[in-house]
């Protein structure tokens, strides 16, 4: 039990590493305050397009969608990491990181937005463009809002798959919580600091893991 | 002359030719590691999805508690936990084992929130027309409620299998050998990112036709209504 205490919740330890992992979810944050928002807006905006049921279009969504997906984002961001500098191109490593899970977080809000669209009964364009709304007008005040209460639950558990996500730019050396928790670990050749960035991500993600359930549950009862 | 080092960087066929057996075992690593995640994390999800529903309140708890922790922790926490924690307090586990068993707890909680909320929308009459037939309440379960339940979860499943055999490639952190392990120690090795491009086109083989098929499966049980 001690020997758990002294390598797992060392106390000692914990202090020396803390202002490493406070930075870490700092950084943490900032890519998820870039990567959300951006991925909510770029997947809004292939479920827009979708909808304009141009054929070839929405061929080439689909193929840009599916090939996202089909791509684990671990690969894509190694590939990234990797391959842009072959190309003469030397990105910041945040905006290498960022562009990786925006490709790949895009794809997902794509997909949830047009079902969330699709969910919406024809009838209600027509009522909203009888009433003299415009094409433009009746997205945005009539089916946008519809559509998104229709698929929020999705909404919200890709947002904290996309948090979870962050994770994965530890492994190209990118300082957010894992990677900073893993140095310090290394250093002090001790558990704690990979225990406390465990702990530290269950408290940050907990509640929206609660918010998920409740709101999967309640759109289940609905049916 | 741009086109020409665009080649040479990412489809260099003389690297290509040198790794390429590498890649393919690889896949097979991928494939094996992730079908041995989706058999034991689905069968531990609806183990304990049917647990919970015989409603005992102190299994109840405990199984939401599991649920909602490997649900709230990334994987690749879980897996650098298990590997690089554990071995401390003197349970080492092989990267491969840790990575199993990191993935498949994850799956075993989000499977198991799927087959719960499947058997909760079962309707209570399905319960009550069994039971008054003279079946047990685990007979109830296993031959009216599950193959119902089952049923309307398949589209979230699916979605969740992919995303979770897509992260066997986390595996590569602790050196497993698997397509991106191959892949990015290739492309060290020889100085040229073809191998990454070999990689990643592994992984679309894998992969794209899973999508595909997921799409249709979409559309043939569909979740609402």
């Amino acid at each position: 039990m001690d020997q758990i205490l002294e390598v797992f919740f060392n106390v000692a330890v914990l202090e020396r590493a803390w202002p490493f992992l406070w930075r870490g979810v700092q950084m943490t944050f900032a890519l998820s305050l870039v990567i959300v928002p951006m991925g909510v807006m770029s997947g809004l905006a292939v479920a827009l397009l979708y909808h304009l049921h141009n054929k070839w279009l929405n061929r080439c969504l689909m193929a840009y969608v599916d090939f996202f997906r089909a791509f684990p984002p671990l690969v894509l961001l190694l590939f990234i990491y990797g391959g842009l500098p072959f190309l003469g191109l030397d990105l910041p490593l945040f905006a290498t990181v960022a562009l990786a899970f925006l490709l790949n977080t895009s794809s997902y809000y794509g997909e949830i937005f047009r079902a969330g669209l699709e969910s919406v009964p024809a009838g209600q364009v027509e009522a909203a463009r009888s009433t003299g709304l415009s094409r433009w007008q009746t997205m945005v005040w009539v089916i946008l809002p519809q559509a998104t209460r229709n698929v929020l639950p999705d909404l919200v558990g890709n947002t904290l798959e996309v948090i979870k996500l962050t994770t994965l730019a530890s492994v190209v050396g990118f300082t957010e919580l894992l990677n900073n928790a893993r140095n310090v670990q290394a250093l002090t050749y001790n558990a704690t600091p990979v225990v406390a960035a465990a702990l530290i991500y269950l408290i940050l993600l907990w509640p929206l893991v609660r918010l998920v359930s409740r709101l999967e549950h309640k759109s289940i009862a609905l049916r | 002359m741009e086109l020409q080092r665009l080649v040479f960087s990412f489809f260099n066929g003389e690297v290509a030719s040198r790794y390429w057996l590498d890649i393919v075992y690889g896949m097979w690593v991928t494939t094996y590691l992730g079908a041995a995640v989706v058999a034991a994390g689905l069968a531990a999800g609806l183990a304990l999805a049917m647990l919970r529903s015989f409603q005992v309140k102190p299994a109840s708890f405990l199984i939401v508690v599991f649920a909602d922790v490997f649900r709230a922790l990334p994987p690749l926490v879980v897996i650098i936990v298990l590997f690089f924690a554990f071995p401390y307090v003197g349970l080492a586990m092989s990267a491969f084992t840790a990575t199993w068993l990191a993935l498949s707890l994850v799956l075993a909680a989000f499977a198991e929130e799927i087959f719960w909320a499947g058997i909760l929308a079962v309707h209570k009459g399905q319960t009550e027309a069994a039971r008054s037939t003279g079946m047990s309440r685990l007979q109830t379960l296993a031959y009216v409620i599950v193959p119902q339940a089952v049923r309307l979860t398949i589209p979230p499943l699916t979605n969740r299998m992919i995303a979770i055999t897509k992260g066997t490639a986390l595996g590569s952190v602790v050196a497993v050998h698997e397509i991106i392990y191959y892949a990015s120690s290739g492309a060290s090795e020889a100085g040229n990112p073809t191998p990454l491009t070999l990689g990643a086109l592994a992984y679309l083989v894998l992969f794209l036709p899973v999508v595909v098929f997921s799409r249709w499966i979409e559309t043939r049980f569909a979740w609402k209504r």
